[in-house]
């Protein structure tokens, strides 16, 4: 963003600790002017929020989606929810978790075409950032469907669903008989964060089952997992649910356990005091 | 039971029984939608308003939402009623109560008597006839002071909760914004923070460093991490210095349970807490977090409106005597309240109930990405609520929570509204401020950071 150029440098207070951002993203130290916030903080919150408004209400543009897919050899089709448009989607979650009556003749169809069951079936639902979607989805799809090609497993579909929600991929995955679901949805996005993509993984789909059964991997995005690194941890499950032969809490991740590396101490306190 | 009708020129409307009508009558809101509980129509609504106004406050005696045959929240609420404290009242319909706490008759004294005497669902069906005005006013006549390191909820005091939040809980990114909170004024209700995780050594280790501060600088006040109760109770046992204890409440047992709690578990936290006598100025020990939709998202609602079940949840808070009670108005997502203007009026309306219940009622006056708000609706919702009397807010480094990605409201907040209200914090806390040289002897923010403080700088 522009600077905001500042006329009258004697009425804004700064404050000192700012370098104590190195710590943190919250937004300390952005001075004051009387008790109120300055301009320039007061825009950079507002910038902030407008992206994340137009990550949740701009819709998904399916098209350059299903091409990028396209070029990697996937074939998708567009599905929508039973919810109309946005207003609906946010106010009745229940619509959101299902297929319309169009979206299940179009699955119904594919498969008097394709009668043989598929083992994954990857869906890409927009949920609360078309954003996330639009910019990470396709690569992060191709990712992992390549890897899992090469061993050999058979991929249905890539279905798209506008105004979906995580359980959608439930509906998708019964439909088409698949064994694994893998589903990439738009999260809800946080001032600083509107473009974090969630992967939600099922063994063996079906309508009405609950998050008891979903694994997670959460915060996709260039700031914070990279795809590479979602994709391990991914595959890291797919291969220990077709061991074990189920998914969810009864699959506790142990894939990962470097978190919390930047540990900092606090300065608060004299260095005598901290155990 | 015959139920309840209201008439209307031509048209009749007819309200199956008490808790149907309750939500017939509430203002509109999404999450009583998504429920299949609101009015069909805004004349149907009217005509429960009316219907509901001219009902007995008796009524509620004989009929209830929830039987507490099965469910120990209406247990409390029968067996807790004060029969003498309602006498005042008792000849009421409830358009009647809501002339009465608008009168004269209606001081902070003489509510203060009636609060026992009153049961939830009196209180959030008068609230369901009330203009924001009225659930300003009538707000404004309850004090409902608390204390523990300082003195909490007095005429002319807003207090705040400083919430230093960290997405990995990283000691220095806590401390960072701790200070930041500290240098703006803020952190008299509670220096509070939402862990990133409920693993008890995480938490412990956060109960440590808040107490050492707290400790070393000699602030009055106190401090919460917000995990669930069965922890806090484990730390109390082990001697981890715990000031307040936390819980998520809601106004079922069936949504208390799907947080992992009932009323024994509290009970047990709340003696463990009192037993410690770590309050200097007083002993109320538990901060309690409410929300309406809270109910509803567990799918233990039993068919009652989302703002009744709320009000539900007071009764719990107030047999456990609290310093705090905060509800998080806006977090929970626009399925349940859609937009500002829901957000507002539901605010307004937690701390009426509150309030009226005997409360020390607080707000997270806040919204998520994905509702129709903005900052713009925050600062209504405060200006109201100061405005209300009411005795917290939450304080963020400019309001944004980069923990559970939502937006409250900032420690430049606090400083607005106690400007324009001539409002002040805790009067312990305000002579540290003064003492310490975070604020001038005007009580104004002083324009230099204290040596004390400024010196940490240098080392890092």
């Amino acid at each position: 963003m522009n600077e905001i150029k500042k006329a009258d440098s004697d009425t804004v207070i700064e404050n000192r600790w700012a370098s104590l951002r190195r710590y943190t993203d919250a937004r300390i130290a952005q001075g004051r002017t009387g008790v109120s916030l300055p301009t320039e903080a007061l825009l950079a919150f507002q910038m902030d929020h407008a992206s994340a408004r137009d990550a949740v209400h701009i819709a998904l543009q399916t098209e350059p989606l299903m091409t990028a897919l396209q070029a990697e050899g996937y074939r998708s089709l567009v599905l929508q929810s039973r919810a109309n448009d946005r207003s609906e989607y946010l106010q009745r979650p229940d619509l959101g978790r299902r297929l319309n009556e169009l979206a299940l003749a179009t699955l119904q169809a594919y498969r008097q075409q394709h009668p043989e069951p598929v083992q994954v079936s990857l869906v890409i639902a927009d949920g609360l950032s078309s954003m996330a979607v639009q910019s990470h989805a396709a690569a992060m799809a191709t990712a992992v469907l390549n890897r899992l090609e090469t061993r050999g497993l058979s991929i249905g579909p890539v279905s798209i669903v506008t105004q979906g929600r995580v359980a959608v991929g439930d509906e998708v995955g019964e439909q088409l008989g698949a064994q694994l679901l893998i589903l990439l949805v738009g999260e809800r996005p946080g001032l600083s964060s509107p473009d974090s993509l969630g992967i939600y993984y099922t063994y063996q789909p079906e309508v009405g089952l609950t998050d008891a059964r979903r694994n997670c991997i959460s915060n996709v995005r260039p700031a914070g997992m990279s795809i590479a690194a979602a994709s391990d941890k991914l595959l890291w499950l797919i291969d220990e649910s077709m061991r074990l032969g189920c998914s969810g809490v009864a699959l506790k991740d142990q894939s990962v356990s470097a978190t919390g590396v930047n540990n900092h101490k606090n300065f608060l306190l004299p260095s005598d005091h901290s155990a | 039971m015959t139920g309840y009708s209201a008439t209307a020129g031509q048209q009749r409307w007819q309200f199956e029984d008490l808790k149907t009508l309750l939500a017939k009558a509430t203002p509109l809101r999404s999450g009583d939608c998504l429920a299949g509980l609101a009015a069909g129509s805004a004349r149907e609504r009217v005509a429960a308003q009316i219907a509901l106004a001219n009902l007995p406050l008796k009524v509620f005696f004989n009929e209830q939402v929830i039987s507490p045959d099965i469910d120990e929240v209406s247990r409390l609420i029968v067996d807790s009623h004060d029969v003498v404290a309602f006498a005042p009242i008792s000849h009421l319909t409830v358009g009647d109560f809501r002339n009465w706490l608008l009168s004269d008759k209606a001081t902070s004294d003489s509510l203060k008597r009636l609060s026992p005497g009153l049961t939830p669902e009196m209180v959030a069906a008068v609230s369901k006839l009330m203009r924001v005005q009225d659930l300003i006013l009538v707000a404004s006549k309850c004090r409902n002071e608390t204390a523990f390191r300082n003195s909490l909820g007095g005429k002319g005091v807003l207090s705040t909760r400083l919430q230093p939040n960290h997405p990995i809980d990283d000691p220095a990114g806590v401390a960072a914004s701790i200070l930041d909170g500290l240098m703006y004024g803020s952190g008299d209700a509670v220096i509070g923070i939402n862990p990133a995780t409920d693993n008890y050594a995480a938490v412990t280790d956060l109960l440590k460093m808040l107490d050492d501060i707290i400790q070393h600088y000699e602030i009055p006040t106190q401090s919460c991490v917000l995990t669930h109760v069965t922890n806090q109770i484990e730390a109390i046992n082990r001697g981890v210095p715990i000031d307040l204890v936390f819980q998520s409440i809601a106004g079922t047992q069936a949504a208390n349970e799907s947080f992992g709690i009932n009323l024994a578990m509290l009970g047990e936290a709340n003696q463990a807490a009192r037993e410690l006598n770590r309050g200097s100025v007083g002993n109320n020990v538990m901060y309690f977090e409410t929300g309406q939709g809270s109910a509803l998202s567990a799918n233990a609602h039993h068919g009652v409106d989302q703002q009744t079940c709320e009000v539900r949840a007071y009764a719990v808070a107030r047999h456990f005597d609290p310093l705090l009670v905060n509800t998080v108005v806006g977090f929970i997502g626009p399925e349940y309240l859609y937009d500002g203007k829901q957000i507002i009026r539901a605010g307004l309306e937690d701390h009426f109930c509150g309030k009226l219940l005997g409360l020390p009622m607080g707000c997270d006056i806040c919204y998520t990405n994905h509702a129709e708000a903005d900052q713009d609706d925050m600062d209504m919702l405060l200006t109201q609520m100061a405005v209300a009397g009411i005795n917290f807010i939450m304080g963020i480094p400019g309001g944004d929570d980069i923990m559970l990605n939502y937006q409250t409201t900032s420690f430049h907040d606090a400083l607005y509204i106690r400007e324009v209200l001539g409002l002040h914090p805790a009067p312990e806390f305000e002579r540290w401020l003064q003492q310490v040289g975070i604020t001038q002897p005007s009580g104004k923010l002083s324009n230099r950071m204290p040596d004390q403080f400024s010196g940490l700088l240098d080392g890092l």
